[in-house]
C-alpha cells in the first residue's frame, strides 16, 4: 500500500488534490482512498488530506501516520506543522516552492531521506501563469507524477478533467504538464550533478 | 459500473436508483453532500418523478416524510447528530405508525460540547425507537444497504436507518460499483403500502390507543423486528444473486473460526480492525473481527454463535452510556449470557478521535494478556482529565470544561491526528 | 322608499336556511353532506371547535368532490374525534404529532403530486396551541414553500385539551391555569399578542381569512374560496370553549358573534398580503358585553374589579376597528 499525505492551508485545494490523486490511481486500475483530516476547516488554517493506493481493497481508515509521499502545498507550514512526522526513509517529498530544499532550510531534514526523492516545484507561479490564480494543487500532482512515476501524467490529466471542466480543466492540465516538465528536468540535472 | 466517488455521492446515486417519490431534508454536517447530490438530480430532471422539499428543520423533515409515506409515497431523508435528536419525536412517531421511511444517518457525535466529527452516539440515542438500524462498513456497503433498506422496510412496514460514519465514509473517495437502474428495478418493486390515505377508502391513522391495546401494538413492532432477523440475511442473499456481491446481512465475520479473542465493532472501524488482525495473526496470535451490520434488530443468536468459541471478547465501540459504560457491549453481553468468557469494553473514537491500527494492536495485546480493565477509554489523555479534576477541586468557579481542556491540548490544527 | 331594505338575521339558523335559495344554504342543510366529522364524537356540550370543524370539513369535502385528506394536530379535536377504539372521521385522516400538522400535510401533498393525483386536496387542522406555538415553525415553512395545503386553526385561545393552560393566543387578562387571576396583574399579561393571520399575510400566501362559528355560512364560503385556489392557504376560526372560557354551553355562538361585534376578533380576508374584504360591524358593542359572560374574565368585574384592564381591552378593540376599518359606517 502506498500512503500519501498532503499539507496545505484551507482554500488551496488540498482536499481536491487528494481526491484527484485517488481518481488518477483508479484510472490506472488501482484501488484508492482519499479523505481529509477533520480539523476546523477555514481559509488559511492548516489542512491535511490523505490518499492511499493499493492493488486490493483498502480497509484501513486511520490518518496517514507513516507516509510514503509528502506533498507540501504551502511552505509557510514548515515552521508551524511537523509535516515530516512519520515520513518513511524511502519517502518522496515534493514542496511547492520556487526555491530549492536547501534554500528553504531543509538541508538537515533532507539528509535523513533519499536525496533523489526530494524536490521542489514552483507550483503557485506555474498555476498563476496558467489559471490566473495561485491554486497549486493540480500543478503539484503533475510534479508528483514526474518525481515518483507512481501515477502517470495522463492519469493526473484525466483526474483533473473529472473534477473540473472547460477552460478551468484545460488550464489546470497545462499547469500540471508544465510542473511535470519542471520536476523531470530538476531530477535529470540533479542526477547529472550526482554523477559528476 | 465502477466509479471513484465520494461516499455521499455514492449514496445519493444509489438512493436515486431506488426511485424515491418524496425526498425531504434539512442540511447538517456531515450529511450535506448526500442531500445536495439528490437535490441536484431532482432539479436537473434526472430523478423523476420526485418531489425534493427543502424543509425548515429536521423535525419538519421527518414530519414531511411521515405525511408522504402515509400517502403512499416512497420516502427518504437524511440527518445526523443534533438533527436526529431534533426530530426525535417524529422518529418514534414514524416507527409507531409503521411507515417504511428510509433515512441515512451520517454518524456524528452529539453535543455539548458541539462536535461535527464521527461517533455513534446519534444512532444509539434512537436504538429503542423501533427503527431498524443497519451499519455500513464501507461506502460500497453503504450504497448497497440503502437499496436493501427500501426493500426490507417496505416488506415489514417499518422504517430503516442506514448508518454510515460521518466524514470517514461520507467524505471519503473510494471505489464504488454502482448498479444500473434495470438491476435495481428488478430487485426493488414499487411501494405497495399496507395503509394509505386514500379518499376512495378512508381510514384514520394515528388514533390514540389506551392501556387496553398499547402493549400489543408495541409488541407487534418487536415482532416485526424479529421477522427482520430472518429477512435481512435472505435479502442479502437475494442482493448477492442479483448484483454479484455480498453486502449487508446480520454480521461480518473475519478470521473468527479459530480465534481465541474476537473484537466486535460497528461501521468503518471494522476495516481498520481487519488490518490490525492480519498483522497480529502474522505474529501468531489468534484473533478475529466480528462486524455487526444489523444493530436493530440485534442478532443475539447469531452473535452468540459467532463468539461462543472464543475465550475473550473485546467490544470496540464509538458509543458510550454515561454512568454505565458501553452501549454495544451491553447488547453483546446479553447475547453471551451464561457463557464463561472474558469480556472487555473499549470505548474509542468519540467525537472523531482517530482510531489507529497501532493503538488497536496495543489494546488488543493487553486484552489478550488479560491486562485490560473491564472498561477502557482508548488513547484517553489522563493528564488533561486529571488537571481538570484538580481544577474543580481547587475552585468553585472553575470555568467551562471544554474551554479548559482545549487550552490544555494546545493548538489543534498543528497536529496530524 | 326605494332604498334597499337590509335584513339582519338573529337567533336560530333553521328559519334562516328556509328563507334562502337552495344554493345559498349551508352544506349542512343538504342530505348529501359528507358528515366528515360524524356524530358520536366526545366533544363537550357547546364545543365551538366541533361545530367549526364539522362545517369547515364538510364544506371542503363538497368543494373537492370528496377528494380530500385531512391532517390533524394533537389537541381537543383529535382527541374527542378518535376515542379509542372509534373514529368519527369519514375521510382519510392522519394524526401524527402536536407540532407538525403543517409539515405532515406538506408531505401528503407532495406524495399526491408525484403520483399524479392532482384532484386530491389536503387540509391540515390544529388548535391555537398546535398552530401559534409548537407548530409555528412548520407552519411558516409550509407558507414559505407555498405548499398546496389549507391550514385551518381552530382558536379557543388556550391549551384546552391538557386542562386550560395559556398559549400565545390567550387574550390579555384571561384566566388560565398558568395565568391565574391572582396578584397585581391577574390573568394573562398584556403583551403585543401574536396575530397569526397577519403573520400568514406577511408570508404573502394566496389566501388568508378569519372566521367565527357565529357566521357559519361565512365560514363555509371561506373554505370554498380557499379550496378554489392552490398554494398555501390559512383560515383562522374563533371557536369559544365553554369549559376553558367559563361560559354557558348555549352561549358559544353568541360569544363568537360578540367577539366580532366588539372588534376584539376582526373578520376579514386577504390575498398575497393585502386585505381584500372585511366583515363590517353594523353596530359596535362595548367589550364588557363580551367579557362578562365568561368566568375567565370574572376578576375584571365586581368591586373593585380591574377597570383599567377593561379599558385597555377596549382600547385594543378600538385599535382593531381603526386598523381593519371594521365599522359599517362612520359613526354619526
Amino acid at each position: 500500500m502506498l500512503q500519501i499525505r498532503i499539507h496545505g492551508r484551507g482554500g488551496q485545494g488540498v482536499v481536491t488534490a487528494a481526491e484527484m490523486l485517488s481518481i488518477a490511481a483508479f484510472e490506472q486500475g488501482r484501488h484508492a482512498q482519499a479523505f481529509p483530516s477533520f480539523g476546523s476547516e477555514r481559509t488559511g488554517a492548516p489542512v491535511v488530506a490523505f490518499c492511499r493506493f493499493d492493488d486490493k481493497e483498502i480497509r484501513l481508515r486511520e490518518p496517514v501516520l507513516a507516509p510514503d509521499v509528502l506533498i507540501v502545498q504551502d511552505p509557510t507550514l514548515l515552521h508551524q506543522v511537523d509535516v515530516f512526522q512519520g515520513l518513511k526513509p524511502d519517502g518522496y517529498v515534493l514542496i511547492n516552492s520556487s526555491r530549492s530544499l536547501d534554500e528553504i532550510g531543509l538541508a538537515d531534514i533532507s539528509a535523513r531521506f533519499r536525496r533523489e526523492r526530494l524536490t521542489h516545484v514552483p507550483a503557485t507561479e506555474i498555476a498563476r501563469a496558467h489559471l490566473g490564480r495561485p491554486l497549486p494543487n493540480a500543478a503539484l500532482l503533475g510534479g508528483f507524477a514526474a518525481l515518483s512515476g507512481l501515477v502517470s501524467l495522463q492519469a493526473v490529466s484525466h483526474a483533473i478533467g473529472v473534477k473540473f471542466s472547460g477552460r478551468i480543466a484545460a488550464s489546470n492540465i497545462a499547469a500540471a504538464a508544465e510542473a511535470f516538465e519542471f520536476v523531470r528536468q530538476e531530477m535529470q540535472e540533479s542526477a547529472h550533478a550526482q554523477a559528476d | 459500473m465502477l466509479k471513484q466517488i465520494e461516499g455521499s455521492r455514492a449514496v445519493a446515486e444509489a438512493v436515486a436508483l431506488c426511485r424515491p417519490e418524496v425526498i425531504c431534508a434539512y442540511p447538517i454536517s456531515p450529511q450535506t453532500h448526500i442531500v445536495e447530490g439528490l437535490g441536484e438530480l431532482v432539479k436537473a430532471g434526472t430523478l423523476t418523478p420526485c418531489e425534493f422539499i427543502n424543509v425548515e428543520s429536521e423535525f419538519a423533515a421527518m414530519s414531511v416524510a411521515i405525511g408522504a409515506s402515509a400517502a403512499g409515497g416512497r420516502t427518504y431523508t437524511a440527518t445526523a447528530s443534533q438533527g436526529l435528536l431534533f426530530m426525535c419525536e417524529a422518529v418514534y412517531n414514524a416507527s409507531g405508525l409503521g411507515l417504511p421511511i428510509v433515512m441515512t444517518v451520517a454518524n456524528r457525535a452529539i453535543g455539548a460540547p458541539i462536535n461535527i466529527w464521527n461517533d455513534h452516539s446519534d444512532s444509539m440515542s434512537q436504538r429503542d425507537s423501533g427503527w431498524l438500524q443497519l451499519f455500513a462498513e464501507s461506502n460500497q456497503e453503504a450504497l448497497d444497504m440503502h437499496i436493501q433498506a427500501f426493500k426490507l422496510g417496505e416488506e415489514l412496514s417499518m422504517p430503516v436507518m442506514v448508518c454510515m460514519d460521518g466524514f470517514i465514509l461520507t467524505h471519503a473517495y473510494e471505489r464504488a460499483d454502482m448498479p444500473t437502474q434495470a438491476e435495481v428495478d428488478a430487485f426493488l418493486p414499487p411501494y405497495e403500502p399496507r395503509q394509505v390515505l386514500d379518499p376512495a377508502e378512508p381510514v384514520s391513522i394515528g388514533a390514540m390507543v389506551g392501556p387496553e391495546a398499547f402493549m400489543e401494538v408495541r409488541y407487534l413492532a418487536h415482532a416485526k423486528q424479529t421477522m427482520a432477523l430472518e429477512r435481512i440475511p435472505q435479502i442479502a442473499d437475494e442482493f448477492a444473486q442479483r448484483f454479484g456481491r455480498r453486502s449487508g446481512g446480520l454480521l461480518s465475520s473475519y478470521r473468527c473460526e479459530d480465534a481465541e479473542t474476537i473484537v466486535v465493532a460497528l461501521g468503518s472501524v471494522v476495516g481498520t480492525l481487519q488490518d490490525a488482525v492480519d498483522e497480529m495473526r502474522d505474529g501468531g496470535r489468534k484473533v478475529g473481527v466480528l462486524g455487526i451490520r444489523s444493530f436493530r434488530p440485534f442478532p443475539l443468536a447469531a452473535v452468540r454463535a459467532a463468539l461462543q468459541g472464543a475465550q475473550r471478547v473485546v467490544v470496540l465501540e464509538k458509543s458510550f452510556s454515561v454512568g454505565l459504560g458501553g452501549v454495544l457491549s451491553t447488547d453483546v453481553r446479553l447475547a453471551l449470557s451464561g457463557l464463561l468468557l472474558h469480556g472487555y469494553t473499549v470505548v474509542a473514537g468519540l467525537g472523531g478521535r482517530a482510531i489507529t491500527k497501532a493503538s488497536l494492536i496495543r489494546t488488543l495485546s493487553q486484552a489478550m494478556a488479560d491486562q485490560l480493565p473491564p472498561l477502557t477509554f482508548m488513547d484517553l489523555d489522563w493528564g488533561i482529565v486529571n488537571r481538570q479534576l484538580e481544577r474543580e477541586k481547587a475552585t468553585r468557579r472553575s470555568g467551562p470544561i471544554a474551554e479548559n481542556l482545549l487550552r490544555d491540548v494546545g493548538v489543534v490544527a498543528s497536529k496530524v491526528h | 322608499m326605494n332604498a334597499p331594505v337590509k335584513f339582519y338575521q338573529t337567533g336560530t339558523f333553521t328559519v334562516g336556511n328556509r328563507l334562502l335559495a337552495p344554493e345559498q344554504r349551508s352544506v349542512q342543510a343538504s342530505i348529501e353532506r359528507s358528515n366528515s366529522l360524524n356524530s358520536g364524537h366526545r366533544a363537550c356540550q357547546g364545543c365551538g371547535e366541533a361545530l367549526g370543524a364539522r362545517y369547515a370539513v364538510d364544506a371542503a369535502m363538497r368543494a373537492t368532490d370528496r377528494q380530500l385528506v385531512a391532517v390533524n394536530a394533537t389537541g381537543c379535536l383529535e382527541v374527542f374525534s378518535t376515542p379509542y377504539p372509534e373514529t368519527s372521521w369519514q375521510l382519510p385522516w392522519i394524526h401524527s404529532l402536536f407540532g407538525n400538522a403543517a409539515a405532515v400535510a406538506t408531505g401528503v401533498a407532495a406524495a399526491l403530486k408525484v403520483k399524479g393525483k392532482t384532484r386530491t386536496r389536503v387540509i391540515a387542522q390544529g388548535g391555537d396551541g398546535g398552530t401559534t406555538d409548537i407548530g409555528f415553525g412548520c407552519l411558516s415553512g409550509m407558507f414559505e414553500r407555498n405548499d398546496d395545503v389549507l391550514y385551518i386553526c381552530y382558536d379557543n385561545e388556550a391549551y384546552m385539551n391538557t386542562g386550560v393552560q395559556r398559549s400565545s393566543a390567550t387574550p390579555p387578562a384571561a384566566r388560565t391555569n398558568t395565568t391565574m387571576a391572582v396578584g397585581p396583574e391577574p390573568g394573562a399579561v398584556f403583551g403585543q399578542g401574536k396575530n397569526v393571520p397577519l403573520i400568514a399575510m406577511a408570508h404573502e400566501i394566496p389566501y388568508v381569512a378569519t372566521a367565527t362559528v357565529a357566521d357559519l355560512r361565512d365560514l363555509e364560503s371561506k373554505v370554498e374560496r380557499a379550496m378554489s385556489v392552490h398554494g398555501a392557504r390559512y383560515l383562522h376560526v374563533l371557536v369559544p370553549c365553554p369549559l376553558g372560557w367559563g361560559s354557558a354551553s348555549q352561549d358559544t355562538i353568541k360569544l363568537a358573534r360578540l367577539a366580532r361585534e366588539t372588534g376584539i376578533f376582526p373578520v376579514f380576508e386577504a390575498e398575497r398580503g393585502e386585505v381584500t374584504a372585511v366583515t363590517r360591524i353594523r353596530q359596535r358593542v362595548p367589550v364588557e358585553a363580551y367579557l362578562k359572560p365568561q368566568k375567565r374574565f370574572a376578576h375584571l368585574f365586581g368591586s373593585p374589579g380591574q377597570p383599567e384592564m377593561v379599558a385597555h381591552i377596549q382600547a385594543n378593540a378600538d385599535r382593531n376597528m381603526r386598523r381593519f376599518k371594521l365599522l359599517d359606517e362612520p359613526e354619526a
